[in-house]
């Protein structure tokens, strides 16, 4: 029940609760955010359990936290943790480079990332019960989260037109089981909801996914990592519900202070929307 | 004036949309509602599941308690479902010390009572005064009745307690019947 709403990265008790209060539908829980991660360099695991308990016992919205992609031992910890969600994360370094978790052999839900229809439709076969673009984590640059969002409901509108051979065809390039694509084809949208992360530094590139059909944002770095997150949290979950309005939009843009200073693409070192297979 | 009735949604948000399609796919026109003056329009009102306490925030700031609470007070039918439940509630246990509700319906819930998402579950239904088959309940971080009024019917039990109640207009569910793929609740609520 995460539709409509923002999902914001908190990294201590005090965060998450800035988060819930400025009104997160739920709060990542992780140790730094990608910004950071970036900087540090090194190798990014699943959080401490400790730190990911402290957040829970804060907020009583739901808590999700980041699992290696293909490390499912972190990810039967974090379900024991009972954590809401588990994100299969690129942000953090993979430890498997061919396999992604088998999704299915869990009872709490995974969100992936994807960049592209192929990728989205692969971790649904997995299991994922959500998927979100994934951008370009910890950049505060919207560019690589358009292209990702673009690229994936620009596929699901052409592959409506398909025919049924067509399809057949489409299921190969895409490297994704055919069934799903005959699912999207006749449906014209994904199985699972699509959300959008990697890039919102502010309420209007929140307004931009939404109305790029994400069906509700995932903010990192943009919040913790901006002059005063408390009022630029609030903006940005005012500009996800009403993100048609563009006066409301201009209303709750005033003020918040300097956003995250932000990277261009071409002075990027690592990208971290290539990791996934 | 057409002979389908315009149903509001409230989206604020979370399960909205699920809403929205299974209203359209009986036939009645739906509006979003996001501000006061689109309750002005709307005969019928659907406040969805979603996060109770993001729900609130945003109908407090957007200036949308007061023009709630008018139009449940106008004897219009509405339809609270899990969040929409403890924004319908006389009281909420387990919320948060700021969190609105609208008092429409004589009765107290809790928040997030049967455990988080891992403890999500589906389970058949019987529903007093719902014809056919039982009906598939889909409970996400359901809230639970705590308990009721001597005005409100309770309509259907898991495990004793109340999962669906009615109060003159007014009918609750802690489930998301928008999930089920039984579009009979929502009949039901277009027909009240």
């Amino acid at each position: 029940m995460l539709k409509g709403g923002v999902i914001m990265d908190v990294v201590t008790p005090e965060q998450a609760r800035v988060a819930e209060d400025a009104g997160a539908c739920a709060v990542m829980a992780l140790e730094r955010v990608p910004a950071d991660i970036r900087v540090d360099g090194g190798v990014a695991r699943m959080s401490d359990p400790e730190m990911i308990q402290g957040i829970q016992e804060t907020v009583t919205i739901p808590v999700m936290a980041k699992a290696r992609i293909g490390h499912f031992v972190e990810a039967q910890i974090l379900e024991a943790l009972g954590v809401d969600y588990v994100d299969e994360s690129e942000v953090l370094s993979p430890a498997d480079e061919a396999h992604h978790i088998d999704k299915w052999a869990f009872t709490v839900p995974f969100v992936c990332g994807a960049t592209n229809l192929g990728e989205a439709l692969r971790r649904v076969a997995e299991g994922a019960c959500m998927i979100r673009s994934k951008g370009e984590a910890g950049t505060g640059n919207i560019v690589e989260a358009v292209r990702h969002l673009r690229s994936i409901t620009g596929d699901i509108r052409r592959l409506t037109q398909a025919d049924p051979a067509e399809q057949f065809e489409w299921a190969k390039r895409l490297g994704a089981p055919l069934p799903l694509v005959q699912e999207v084809a006749r449906t014209g949208e994904l199985p699972v909801p699509l959300f959008c992360a990697g890039g919102i530094a502010t309420p209007a590139d929140a307004a931009l996914a939404m109305q790029l059909g994400a069906q509700a944002v995932f903010v990192g770095s943009g919040i913790f990592k901006s002059d005063e997150p408390a009022p630029r949290a609030k903006a940005i979950v005012e500009a996800t519900t009403n993100f048609e309005d563009p006066h409301i939009l201009a209303k709750v843009s005033r003020g918040l202070g300097t956003p995250m200073t932000g990277i261009g693409m071409d002075d990027l070192d690592l990208k971290l929307a290539d990791r996934g297979w | 004036m057409s002979a389908s009735p315009v149903v509001g949604v409230l989206a604020l948000q979370g399960a909205f949309e699920l809403h929205r399609q299974v209203l359209e796919g009986l036939g009645a026109r739906v509006q979003l509602v996001r501000r006061g003056d689109q309750l002005d329009d709307i005969d019928r009102l659907v406040l969805p599941g979603g996060e109770s306490t993001t729900m609130s925030m945003l109908a407090e700031r957007g200036g949308l308690i007061e023009p709630l609470a008018d139009f449940v007070r106008s004897g219009r039918p509405v339809l609270g479902t899990c969040a929409g439940a403890i924004l319908l509630s006389a009281q909420v246990l387990d919320g948060r010390a700021d969190q609105r509700c609208l008092g429409a319906i004589d009765l107290v819930t809790r928040r997030n009572a049967f455990g988080r998402q891992v403890d999500s579950f589906t389970i058949d239904l019987t529903i007093d005064g719902l014809g056919g088959a039982m009906f598939p309940a889909v409970c996400i971080r359901a809230p639970v009745i705590e308990s009721v009024g001597d005005g409100v019917e309770v309509l259907a039990r898991i495990d004793g307690r109340p999962a669906m109640a009615r109060q003159d207009a007014i009918m609750v569910t802690i489930f998301h019947p928008e999930l089920a793929g039984d579009a009979r609740v929502h009949e039901w609520f277009l027909d009240s």
